[in-house]
């Protein structure tokens, strides 16, 4: 919390004069020194590690500036202003004792450096904030260059003088069918169809490229490209994590990502929604689906789990994504000490965690609060229905509830009259011995004397209790009933016999409704049920579906077959379900407290909700909620947020980030290569765009920049190895996803359909037990070739084919992926199923195009690669196609053929096999995995 | 990945492919691709980017690492941890002071002490403990050292194999053999350095177990079966065989060639040895893994069940893979759980049937290094995520002989590879319950395998999200009363 006001100006008054400095000289013997150009590198690297956030020797500290210049140890500031022989700083420097001499047991500092603290402290000790603290200044101006009309816009302008200045020149522009396949790569993370390449290729129209931009800016595809990248940084999965790995129903998320994106939805909006969606005046279903970001925690289902501590540990970890994703800062460390690096001290981390510490949510199994939704289609029935069913309750024009949410007001309605179950799982607290069953569909007790409780049940009317149950002991065992607590009035008793005789059946199992009358009871109660053995104990007694509740004289008695139907009906009608973000009516609040080395039972200091000092916000104007404190963060005050996604979209352009450490701009982090440029474009995003993103990724690829080759010379190579200064386009492995994906599509595959429910293909494993597959899932066909990001995807078990090319587990938020390069991606691309599948399939179409050799590797090599094959190419082709033929030719028996050979007879069964060789090839070449 | 490592690990990347573009392509005209990609350069297919960085920081005593994780935990005290008083007390209630303020997973209210089912002799010159359990490996106790008081913080299955293979509870840090290759490098050009075998089952901890983190992918462990294809995508696909794939591959890398030589982009070379490793992989794979061409008399020494993916067979493949030079040999045999919720669950009969299938290959494997003269060099370690308690756990409340997790005192041993001989370390209070001498950590277990590779524990570190991470995180002692001097 800050007491001063106007600092602000004051250091952005330091960072112009460092940008001026940094211009006029690299001599620093009379200039002045910047603390951050000069002098804050000395601290990091020799200083920080004894006298830091984590230790202090002596007392002293140089993170915090109060504490650089106050009372150490001995009684006396480290370092006087104005004087750097009375400092014992620079006399620790430079004495000749080794018990005395800085750095302690570790070599002397250089002449230079010493001499750089000399003057600094001469100078006056000025400090300054790390740069990624200091909001972007608002007019820098285009660097103005001469590149007899290189610059298409102005990057380009910031690119050129950069490159200028190191002694480099930009590459020649990619040929069309090099930069079309880029192009569509990078905007939708397809490469383009036959007939897309051919069209493209066809328009000799001057604006022909830049409409094709705006033409996949309109794509449908586009949302699911960016989506792929946001999902790393919310890991997003299907199933929780820890040892159980259940299941998680949260695709919803996905899919308003996806939507998102398509919609070019404010960057600022996006963020807002989807970090305290829940808390805007009348969210919206869709508004509430976004705050499902982080409910993509981690949640423990292991027996003997305190939920409390993984409640914890999901909220600790809430915020250290928040500050990766929208800061660039890694706040991990701040939650055992102080920052060792950055000034972040330990209570800063709690104070943002107060934001967060009020989620409802609380590790338990059934992940409540959760939002029910319907599909598209099932919404319209359900709207008859309730229209239907209202109408016969009120004649006039009336409902139950004013709920603005269809599966509330069908709640009310079915309460109202008098048709009420409830899931079991959908328990509220249980002993450690509930579990549920693999697909999460039924309450499952493992111990004898387990027990669940829901709370607040109204049993005004109720007289009689029914339990859906699954046995198959003869007598499994007995549910007790109990009002309040377990060991509260027992108001009923059933026994479960073996529902093996049952011709009902769910999920796979066989069950049956049992039945007790239950006392007169007025008001809402909580109710315990309590689980005991049958005739003997079997690892487990029996399963519990749903809870009915029957009513004396339910309402519904009063209406016809006919009614009765369509409530049933209503019933029935299946949901959607997407654990969100609420907050805890303030009665119940929790209070948040300082962690003693980061451990959640040792509780230091309470704390209130704050903003770290360094963000430098006037405490008047601190965010008193988590929905303000969204808003902060995409304000125009917040330093960072604007940066650091700008960078994120730069990075997967470019190939790297301006900064590039993606997820730390702090003094850890590297410093821009072209911090102008990335200043001026996120003033640009948040004042011109108002953070829309199309036109930012616009500007991006309608530079010359993006459009250079990405071809290298030895001498580039040597000046610029990794790129650094844009010399040359960027040549990239593709990620995962779009690496099966490209291969889907070129083969004919792909199945486009967008959106829905994740699919099982052949990267998913299922292992069985704890594994097994919700029933919401896509199976079969319709999954097979859907793209990639709609796989399902289990945390312990992800799939395959995207952790061999480098896929997060998605555990953990995720800034950049590293690429990789291994021969398992090589046996993949090689051999694995689907892959072989495609390559079958495009070595048929091949054989299909055209009846001359030539002419079919072409027609397949422009397929896959959108571009025509070159003499050289084709001849390791043709060489490959005659000894593979040749071995064919000598084949008898159909084992020795791939399948799509087996369709064909005669001298074509030889060419179909060797042709799909041919079509291997392809799909193998570094080239394909490459977007270059 | 960080830039710190990132920029070693790519400027040693970049300056080896560098040398190799000097030296190799530019002159390259009459090179053939094999001839090319089969000298020294790739001999070492893993990059040890932190070699001349000081490592190995000290002389090795161990090459390899076999690690022979007991997933489910194995109960001590009917096995290694000899307690007579504990039997005395058999049937009697716990007291409370074991109890108070302990989170167990399963045990509530007042449990019954527990006597071993099992019965002890000692054995061999060192007069070792052994119980009954486990009458073959009672004959190799001279070559072993036994942690008696090792200890956890972890109490269900998965965070307590996270901690003891990644030095956290928490899934996403890299396992000790990606620790020990990023370190280290692989020392066979046709095999993966980190290689895992599994047993029994599904292990809880899952893939991640022997992940690489935040380590490059390079590191992590690829997992082998004995059973079917040995490695995903390793066999070819219908209608393709090895000659065929082998045209396919040079066809590959000869249009990558081509490809290199307009885009200049080493990461194509990279890409072209790891093609020829992936077909190297293919033929020396399925050689290594298949045991047919052993002897008789090894068949029978370790037991193996042909065609089957028992732990017998992943000891004999273990034995193989390090002969071949693999780096770190990870199995996980898996079923050990012995709660007592059933019959044939409990420590009683489940647990002596359990070690009844390793008793006899784990002294085969320990008799088959030794007598090749490469127990010298193999370091084995041997144990589960945690141990159990002395008490019964009775889940069910009545009669099946089980124990709940139990992580403050259990039983590991390692052989070989610069550990002392006959040497037992560490001792528990008289019921087993607690460590009273000769503590030590799973950090410790971790420091002491990685000095036995030459590794500090402390100096092999990688930066990540703001900071140095090291396997052992910031504890962790070499346990030096176990090292041969």
């Amino acid at each position: 919390m800050v007491k001063s006001i106007g600092t602000n100006s004051i250091y952005r008054l330091f960072w112009i004069l460092t940008i001026l400095f940094m211009g006029s000289c690299n001599d620093s013997s009379n200039t002045e020194i910047s603390f951050n150009r000069d002098v804050r590198p000395i601290l990091n690297s020799k200083c920080l590690r004894c006298h830091g956030g984590v230790k202090a020797n002596g007392e002293f500290s140089l993170l915090f500036e109060e504490d650089a210049f106050s009372r150490t140890q001995s009684g006396k500031p480290a370092i006087v202003r104005g004087n750097h022989e009375k400092s014992e700083l620079y006399r620790r420097l430079v004495s000749k004792d080794p018990e005395i001499r800085m750095p302690y047991e570790s070599p002397e500092l250089s002449q230079e450096e010493i001499e750089i603290l000399a003057k600094w402290i001469d100078q006056g000790a000025k400090w300054e904030k790390h740069w990624a603290y200091i909001p972007p200044i608002e007019n820098i101006v285009p660097p103005v260059v001469a590149d007899s009309g290189w610059a298409n816009n102005p990057i380009d302008q910031f690119i050129f003088s950069k490159l200028n200045e190191k002694g480099l020149s930009p590459s020649i522009k990619a040929d069309k069918n090099t930069l079309m396949r880029r192009l569509y790569l990078d905007l939708t993370g397809l490469p383009p169809t036959i007939e897309e390449a051919e069209a493209f290729l066809g328009d000799n129209s001057p604006e022909a490229y830049e409409n094709l931009v705006d033409h996949l800016l309109e794509s449908s595809h586009f949302g699911e490209r960016w989506a792929s990248m946001w999902l790393d940084l919310a890991r997003y999965a299907d199933s929780k994590g820890f040892e159980k790995d259940t299941n998680r129903e949260i695709w919803k998320f996905r899919d308003w990502v996806i939507a998102a994106f398509n919609n070019d939805m404010p960057f600022d909006q996006f963020s807002i929604e989807q970090l305290a969606g829940d808390l805007l005046a009348e969210p919206t279903e869709d508004q509430l689906i976004a705050t499902a970001f982080h409910r993509n925690t981690l949640a423990n289902d292991e027996g003997g789990t305190d939920n409390e501590e993984f409640r914890v540990a999901s909220v600790v970890e809430r915020v250290a994504t928040t500050y990766e994703v929208w800061q660039g800062t890694t706040m991990a460390c701040v939650q055992c000490h102080s920052h060792p690096y950055d000034p972040f001290r330990h209570e800063e981390f709690y104070e943002s965690m107060a934001f967060f510490n009020n989620a409802v949510d609380d590790d338990s199994y059934f992940e409540k609060p959760k939002l029910f939704t319907y599909s598209k289609e099932n919404k319209k029935e359900v709207e008859k229905l309730l229209d239907y069913i209202n109408g016969h309750l009120f004649p006039g024009d009336g409902q139950v509830t004013k709920s603005r949410f269809l599966y509330d007001q069908k709640e009310a309605l079915l309460t109202h009259l008098g048709y009420r179950f409830t899931e079991a799982e959908a328990f509220d607290n249980t002993s450690p011995f509930i579990e549920l069953d693999g697909g999460l569909n039924f309450l499952w007790q493992i111990q004898d004397s387990s027990w669940a409780s829901y709370n607040d049940v109204d049993l005004r009317k109720v007289n009689k209790m029914g339990f859906l149950v699954s046995a198959s002991l003869k007598y499994a065992g007995d549910i007790s009933i109990h009002l309040d607590s377990l060991n509260g009035r027992k108001i009923g008793q059933v026994r479960i016999n073996s529902t093996e005789d049952s011709k009902l059946e769910e999920h796979g199992l066989k069950i049956k409704e049992v039945g007790t009358q239950i006392p007169e009871i007025t008001g809402k109660h909580d109710i315990f049920l309590q689980f005991h053995k049958g005739e003997s104990f079997e690892g487990h007694l029996f399963y519990l579906d749903k809870i009915f509740y029957y009513e004396k004289e339910p309402l519904l008695a009063n209406y016809d077959k006919e009614f009765k139907q369509k409530l049933e009906q209503l019933a029935q009608i299946p949901t959607t379900s997407t654990p969100i973000i609420q907050e805890l009516e303030k009665h119940k609040a929790r209070k948040t407290y300082v962690f003693d080395r980061g451990s959640w039972q040792n509780l230091g200091q309470e704390v209130q909700v704050g903003i770290p000092n360094i963000y430098a916000v006037d405490e008047s104007k601190e965010p008193s909620n988590r929905l303000e404190f969204a808003k902060w963060m995409v304000s125009d005050e917040n330093p960072l947020s604007a940066r650091v996604a700008v960078n994120r979209f730069w990075e997967q352009i470019f190939g790297r980030g301006l900064v590039e450490s993606m997820e730390e701009f702090g003094s850890q982090g590297k410093n821009p290569s072209h911090p102008e440029l990335l200043d001026w474009m996120a003033v640009k995003f948040m004042k011109e765009y108002n953070w829309k993103i199309k036109p930012l990724l616009r500007d991006f690829v309608l530079s010359a920049t993006y459009q250079q080759s990405s071809d290298a010379s030895t001498e580039r190579l040597e000046l610029d190895p990794s790129n650094s200064w844009l010399s040359r386009g960027s040549r990239k492995r593709l990620s995962a996803e779009q690496i099966r994906d490209e291969i889907l599509l070129v083969s004919g595959l792909l199945n486009k359909t967008i959106g829905g429910p994740s699919v099982i293909n052949s990267d998913v494993e299922i292992a069985g037990g704890w594994n097994t597959l919700p029933d919401y899932v896509i199976k079969g066909d319709e999954a097979k070739y859907r793209r990639s990001l709609y796989t399902f995807w289990k945390r312990v078990n992800p799939p395959m084919n995207m952790i061999v090319f480098d896929s997060p587990d998605r555990s953990a938020c995720v800034s950049s992926r590293v690429l990789t390069n291994t021969p398992l991606q090589a046996l993949s691309l090689l051999n694995d199923k689907t892959f072989f599948e495609a390559s079958q399939l495009l070595a048929k179409q091949m054989f299909e195009a055209d009846d001359q050799l030539e002419n079919q590797i072409k027609f397949g090599y422009f397929k896959v690669m959108g571009k025509t094959l070159n003499g050289e190419k084709l001849k390791h082709l043709t060489q490959l196609y005659k000894e593979a033929l040749m071995h064919y030719e000598n084949s008898r028996d159909n084992l020795e053929f791939p399948d799509v050979a087996l369709q064909y007879s005669d001298k074509n069964k030889p060419m179909l096999a060797a042709l799909t060789m041919v079509a291997n090839v392809f799909l193998n070449l570094d080239e394909f995995i490459v977007k270059g | 990945m960080d830039i710190f490592n990132e920029a070693h690990y790519r400027e040693s990347e970049y300056n080896t492919r560098r040398h190799f573009l000097k030296n190799c392509i530019s002159g390259m005209g009459a090179l053939t691709l094999g001839s090319m990609l089969g000298g020294d350069l790739f001999a070492n297919n893993l990059p040890a980017p932190m070699a001349g960085h000081g490592i190995p920081h000290f002389l090795p005593k161990a090459k390899h690492v076999i690690y022979l994780h007991m997933a489910g935990a194995p109960s001590q005290l009917e096995l290694f941890d000899h307690k007579p008083v504990l039997n005395k007390l058999n049937g009697q209630d716990c007291p409370p002071s074991l109890l108070e303020g302990k989170r167990f997973a399963f045990i509530r209210g007042t449990p019954k002490m527990l006597g071993s089912q099992a019965t002890f002799k000692q054995y061999g010159e060192s007069r070792t403990w052994i119980s009954n359990y486990l009458p073959k490996f009672a004959s190799v106790v001279d070559e072993i050292s036994f942690l008696k008081a090792v200890s956890t913080e972890e109490f269900n299955h998965a965070p307590a194999q996270f901690l003891m293979q990644t030095g956290s509870p928490r899934q996403g840090r890299p396992s000790l053999g990606s620790w020990a290759t990023y370190g280290l490098g692989s020392s066979n050009e046709n095999l993966p350095g980190f290689i895992v075998l599994l047993s029994g089952g599904v292990v809880t901890g899952g893939k991640r177990l022997w992940g690489s983190g935040f380590l490059p992918t390079v590191y992590q462990g690829v997992q082998c079966q004995s059973k079917g294809p040995a490695v995903r995508n390793l066999q070819n696909s219908k209608g393709v065989d090895a000659k065929l794939r082998k045209q396919t591959v040079d066809a590959i890398n000869k249009i990558n060639e081509q490809e290199y030589q307009e885009s200049r982009d080493p990461e194509i070379l990279t890409r072209m040895s790891q093609y020829e490793l992936a077909f190297k992989m293919q033929t020396s794979v399925p050689g290594v893994m298949s045991i047919d061409d052993e002897p008789d008399y090894i068949k029978n020494l370790y037991g193996v069940t042909p065609g089957e993916g028992s732990f017998a067979n992943n000891c004999l493949l273990a034995r193989r893979l390090v002969e071949n030079g693999v780096r770190f040999v990870q199995l996980y045999d898996e079923g050990w759980d012995t709660h007592g919720v059933g019959p044939g669950s409990g420590v009683d009969v489940g647990l002596k049937d359990k070690c009844s299938r390793i008793d006899q290959s784990m002294t085969a494997l320990l008799m088959d290094l030794k007598q090749r003269g490469l127990l010298e060099e193999t370091l084995i370690v041997w144990g589960g995520e945690f141990g159990r308690t002395p008490m019964m756990e009775a889940r069910s409340g009545q009669g099946f002989f089980g124990r709940d997790h139990h992580g403050e005192a259990f039983t590991m041993w390692m052989a070989g590879g610069g550990i002392k001989k006959g040497f037992s370390f560490g001792e528990t209070d008289e019921i087993g319950y607690s460590g009273i001498r000769g503590k030590v950590h799973v950090h410790d277990i971790q420091a002491t395998i990685l000095n036995q590779l030459g590794l500090d524990h402390e100096r092999l570190t990688f930066h990540f999200q703001g900071r140095d991470f090291r396997l052992t995180d910031v504890s962790g002692n070499v346990i030096k009363d176990i090292l041969t001097p």
